[in-house]
């Protein structure tokens, strides 16, 4: 049998990961990267990496408490079997990337030093000053260059996924691709592909994503017949500094290490923030969640930064949405050491030092949690069966899907500092799967079984794509500046806070804009290096995820983790009187029931004839942690909680005694 | 002013600003802005109403190079990719003949992938974290844009830098970990051992340094009539490694010196840099560290790189 390879297409890091294990493994990998990998999207994290460790475990921290946190953040849309997995391997995984050198941050005695991240109260975010992504990123980029000179991996760098190229049976059989400079169009047969693209941010025009970050391969996947899954989960982050071409993220580290986040009581007030004395400051996180602060998970820091904004009308400027995040209080060596490279970034894009003068953010879009769906085994005890092929697997068969284009471990909200761990726990843990998958293929099945033609008809399918592009006639309209107007339609109605009416509005904006892309037309329709083509084909890929988003979102009536509809909220306890208070949270908890059997699942979306998407829900694997309410800041959440938890002990008794009367009946 | 110079050394913030020499002609900044970059807004009195890029474009590696002007609407707080955008989506030249989108180079957007390096104003740097308002500072009538100069062109502001990648190879720039599977912790270091190290693995391939350096001179390997992908390759590969490596790639041999287990492979590390187009070839001529946008330590690394060579050499001249 001729060699079997791999295409692994994205060199963030969870395709490096993936790289560098199926090299280890023995497996040839063709890497396929829009941009070169070490330049890869991931290079912008900053905050950290998550993982239970020895001080925490001291603490009483446990893996479990992790996959806790990580399920009860996500509001329980979470795969829980990958979650849990995920959280047990966290600790080997920065052991790992310790050995690989990364310069993580050190306490004195020289252990690795951690900070806290939102959502959790204990201090398990690993951190490397504050550029953890890109300390991160280059460690596996070296290891996959380390294997490069091997021979073991071929890097096909500023070349563009056009698509799977599919067999008969619809099975993957490689892909095509782009060369991005000679536009060469090219077949890559493959054994197995796995997509390791990231997210979609740019769906929404400004975000604090990268220029690659289009969704393009998602979306190419998609049209051939990958379903997507929770793609209207978009995470805005809390904190990220306005700008023309970018938002850029201010890191919730800033929090982390002990920002805090204000607005002037009076609206609007003009003195310089340092002049406002604390009596007249607005610390509204920490003063509506006390246990929390201004480390609150991310969806709720947004919502209220967002209203405080809005519905207050206590934006800091009047003509600019903004709030103070305030870090002039602690100590600047701290600073420098701590969140030098974060403060750098405003400093330099602002011309202001946040050491000196409060910062001003307002939130932006951030993270894709919905993505590809992608398959999973799971053991009897609720971990992932290692190794079995099906882990990872789209609904395409042996089409992959890992890191930020997946779908199934960060649930309706990430946590913070969860997705670095999640892209380099999927990168690695895909190599068995794959070697597995590789070593079962059924005999004359392999790509290199294949007729030629199959991969000559797919080159000349995508190959048609750009010649109609290039021959529509000038003059058209402009791909750039529909692009804004896209990102417009998707930031105003597809965000923190979302109505149905909007959302009806903005599909059918979107269906307009849609035939308006169709007259697109190519100010360059060269033969070389033409970004101008590159990028409008992106462009118009754009179109079926961000319909899915908004469809998704339309249809979903309720609120769950950064999903949130005002119509739909759980009202929070307004009676004084004791018993009555107690009925209410009676039918909160009645209610909550109700919505999550209606709810709580995964919103799956297929491409349809019609270019369409067609929106089916899927159940969610909550075995493990029984779903529980969600209640940061909810007025009455004590009692709610009480009424719960009785609710809970009682079923679990029933089905203590069930099992009892089976055991003794038998 | 960046943090990971004071990391490095342990100054104080502003004791050694290698940028500073990019500061002349600025005027003072408001009372609080401290970095290089001031308060921007209110720098420039008089707000222009146009911008004018001139553009040295180039349309494929066999093409001569011409100038173009393009002119796009000011607005406060522009950077220079946003230029760019303008300019791409206007696909029209200052006097309105139709263009193609000027090609460049460009990712994260924030001055961390290293993608967006060029000339700007004749000054090498990321455009990205370049700032209109300070350029207006520069030179109000227009913003000269062009391509690095070390770098073979690829197409207009867009240029090869794989020969950078080459060098990272050269050097054997990784740690040797048995495998990946779970082996425990890595080596117990010290803070102060990790401040040594951050600066100089913040290093984003950029080029910068390179542009900078009198010794590092531009390698074009021309494509022969026919010549396979892998056989072009090769020849790159060989003419790159006889090339100068360049600061970056030294600095990065002391990174990777300078771990506990990246020591254990110090040896190969020093003799890449004997060999041809090694350490030898640096002049001393400290351009590189003052054009650093991460304000890394490269002549400090060049030093220290220098003498760990030296006493390798004594070292296996002796058969130590
Ligand atoms: C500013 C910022 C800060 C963050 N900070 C943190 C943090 O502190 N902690 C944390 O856990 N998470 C953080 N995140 C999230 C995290 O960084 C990302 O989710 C993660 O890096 C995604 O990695 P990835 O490997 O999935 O994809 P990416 O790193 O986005 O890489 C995608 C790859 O796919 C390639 N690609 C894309 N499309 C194509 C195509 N059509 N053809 C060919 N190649 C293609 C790209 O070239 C690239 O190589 C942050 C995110 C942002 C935006
Ligand atoms: S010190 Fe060496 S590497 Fe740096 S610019 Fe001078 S010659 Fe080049
Ligand atoms: S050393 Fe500095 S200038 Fe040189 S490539 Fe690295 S970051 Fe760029
Ligand atoms: S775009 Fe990444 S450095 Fe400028």
């Amino acid at each position: 049998m001729a060699e079997q390879r791999v295409v692994v297409v994205g060199g963030g890091l969870a395709g490096l990961a993936a790289t560098m294990k199926l090299a280890e493994l023995g497996i040839p990998v063709d890497l396929m990267s829009m941009v070169p990998v070490k330049r890869s999207h991931s290079v912008c994290a900053q905050g950290g990496i998550n993982s239970v460790n020895n001080v925490t475990r001291q603490q009483g921290d446990t893996e479990w408490k992790h996959f806790d946190d990580t399920v009860y953040g996500g509001d329980f849309l979470n795969h829980q079997p990958p979650c849990k997995e995920m959280a047990e391997w966290a600790p080997r995984i920065i052991d790992l990337l310790d050995r690989l050198g990364v310069p993580f941050n050190r306490t004195g005695e020289g252990f690795r030093d951690q900070r806290r991240f939102g959502g959790t109260l204990y201090k398990r975010t690993a951190f490397a000053g504050a550029t953890t992504g890109q300390q991160l990123l280059y460690a596996l980029d070296e290891q996959v260059r380390r294997w490069e000179v091997e021979g073991l991996v071929k890097k096909y760098e500023f070349w563009d996924f056009l698509g799977p190229v599919l067999d008969d049976n619809g099975v993957c059989k490689g892909c095509i691709g782009q060369d991005m400079v000679t536009m060469e169009t090219k077949a890559f047969p493959a054994d197995a592909v796995i997509l390791a693209t990231g997210g979609c941010g740019l769906i929404f025009g400004r975000s604090t994503m990268s220029m690659a970050c289009t969704g393009s391969a998602a979306s190419r996947a998609f049209q051939a017949g990958a379903k997507y899954a929770n793609g209207e989960f978009i995470q805005v982050h809390p904190t990220a500094i306005p700008g023309t071409d970018k938002l850029r993220l201010m890191s919730e580290s800033a929090r982390g290490e002990g920002g805090r986040v204000w607005v002037p009581r009076k609206a609007h007030d003009e003195r310089d923030p340092r002049d406002i004395p604390e009596a007249e400051r607005y610390y509204f996180l920490e003063e509506r969640y006390p246990e929390y602060g201004n480390l609150v998970p991310r969806d709720i820091a947004t919502r209220e930064i967002f209203s405080i904004c809005t519905e207050s009308g206590l934006s800091v400027e009047k003509g600019k949405l903004c709030v103070y995040l305030d870090l002039t209080h602690l100590p600047k060596d701290t600073l420098n050491k701590k969140l030098g490279g974060i403060l750098e970034i405003y400093e330099k894009f602002q011309g202001v030092d946040p050491r000196e003068v409060p910062m001003k953010i307002f939130p932006a879009v951030h993270y894709s949690m919905g993505g590809l769906w992608a398959d999973y085994e799971r053991t009897a005890s609720g971990n992932l069966l290692e190794g079995s092929p099906r882990n990872q697997m789209t609904s395409i068969e042996a089409m992959y899907a890992i890191g930020e284009v997946d779908y199934h471990y960060h649930g309706g909200n990430r946590l913070g500092a969860n997705s670095l761990l999640s892209c380099i726990f999927t990168g690695l843990f895909i190599g068995p799967t794959i070697k597995n998958f590789l070593e079962n293929l059924p005999k004359g099945t392999s790509a290199s079984d294949m007729e030629p033609s199959l991969y000559e008809e797919a080159t000349k399918k995508y190959q048609a794509i750009d010649d109609e592009l290039k021959a529509r006639p000038a003059g058209g309209e402009n791909p750039y500046l529909l692009h804004q107007q896209m990102g417009e339609i998707m930031t105003k109605n597809c965000t923190v806070v979302r109505h149905n009416e909007n959302l009806k509005k903005a599909y059918d904006e979107m269906c307009e804009l849609e035939e308006r892309a169709k007259k697109c037309s190519l100010s360059d329709t060269g033969n070389y290096t033409n970004q101008n083509l590159q990028f409008t084909r992106s462009f118009l890929d754009m179109f079926p995820l961000a319909k899915t988003i908004l469809k998704g979102a339309l249809l979903r009536d309720e609120c769950r983790g950064s999903h949130y509809k005002p119509e739909f909220a759980m009202p929070s306890l307004e009676s004084e009187d004791e018993d009555e208070r107690l009925r209410e949270a009676e039918t909160w908890c009645d209610r909550f029931e109700e919505n999550t059997k209606k709810w709580l699942k995964s919103t799956i979306a297929e491409y349809g004839e019609d270019g369409e998407p067609i929106i089916t829900y899927e159940d969610v694997d909550t075995s493990l942690i029984p779903p529980r309410p969600r209640l940061y800041g909810l007025k009455g959440a004590e009692i709610i909680m009480q009424v719960w938890n009785a609710r809970m002990a009682k079923q679990s008794n029933q089905a203590d005694s069930k099992t009892e009367e089976a055991v003794s009946s038998s | 002013m960046s943090e990971s110079t004071d990391q490095s050394n342990g100054k104080s913030p502003g004791s050694s600003q290698p940028k500073d020499t990019n500061k002349e002609g600025i005027p003072p900044k408001s009372p609080h802005g401290q970095g290089d970059h001031g308060d921007v807004s209110n720098k420039v009195k008089e707000k222009p109403k146009s911008l004018y890029i001139r553009i040295l474009r180039q349309d494929s590696p066999e093409d001569a190079s011409y100038w173009e002007r393009h002119t796009i609407t000011y607005e406060p707080e522009l950077n220079m990719t946003t230029v760019l955008q303008r300019v791409a989506a206007q696909a029209k030249t200052a006097d309105g003949k139709d263009v193609t989108p000027v090609a460049y180079d460009v990712n994260c957007l924030e001055e961390i992938c290293g993608s967006c390096t060029m000339l700007i104003n004749g000054r090498v740097r990321q455009a990205c974290s370049t700032l209109v308002d300070n350029l207006l500072q520069e030179n109000a009538e227009e913003i000269v844009l062009e391509p690095m100069s070390k770098f073979p062109v690829i197409r207009d502001l867009f240029v090869d830098r794989s020969r950078m990648f080459h060098a990272l190879k050269k050097i054997q720039g990784w740690i040797n970990v048995d495998g990946y599977w779970d082996a425990g912790e890595g080596p117990k270091q010290s803070p102060a051992e990790q401040q040594d190290r951050y600066p100089l693995s913040q290093c984003m391939t950029c080029g910068c340094c390179l542009e900078a350096c009198p010794q590092y001179t531009k390698i074009e390997v021309e494509r022969g009539e026919g010549e396979s992908d892998e056989a072009y390759e090769d020849r790159c590969r060989e003419a790159y490694s006889k090339g100068f490596l360049g600061a970056a790639a030294i600095s990065q041999v002391v990174l990777f010196n300078l771990h506990p287990t990246g020591k254990m492979r110090a040896g190969e590390r020093l003799d890449a840099l004997s060999s041809e187009g090694g350490l030898q070839v640096c002049g001393n001529a400290q351009n590189c560290v003052s054009v650093c946008p991460k304000s890394i330590p490269l002549t400090t690394s060049i030093g220290r790189a220098g003498r760990a060579t030296t006493v390798h050499a004594i070292k296996r001249f002796f058969g130590f």
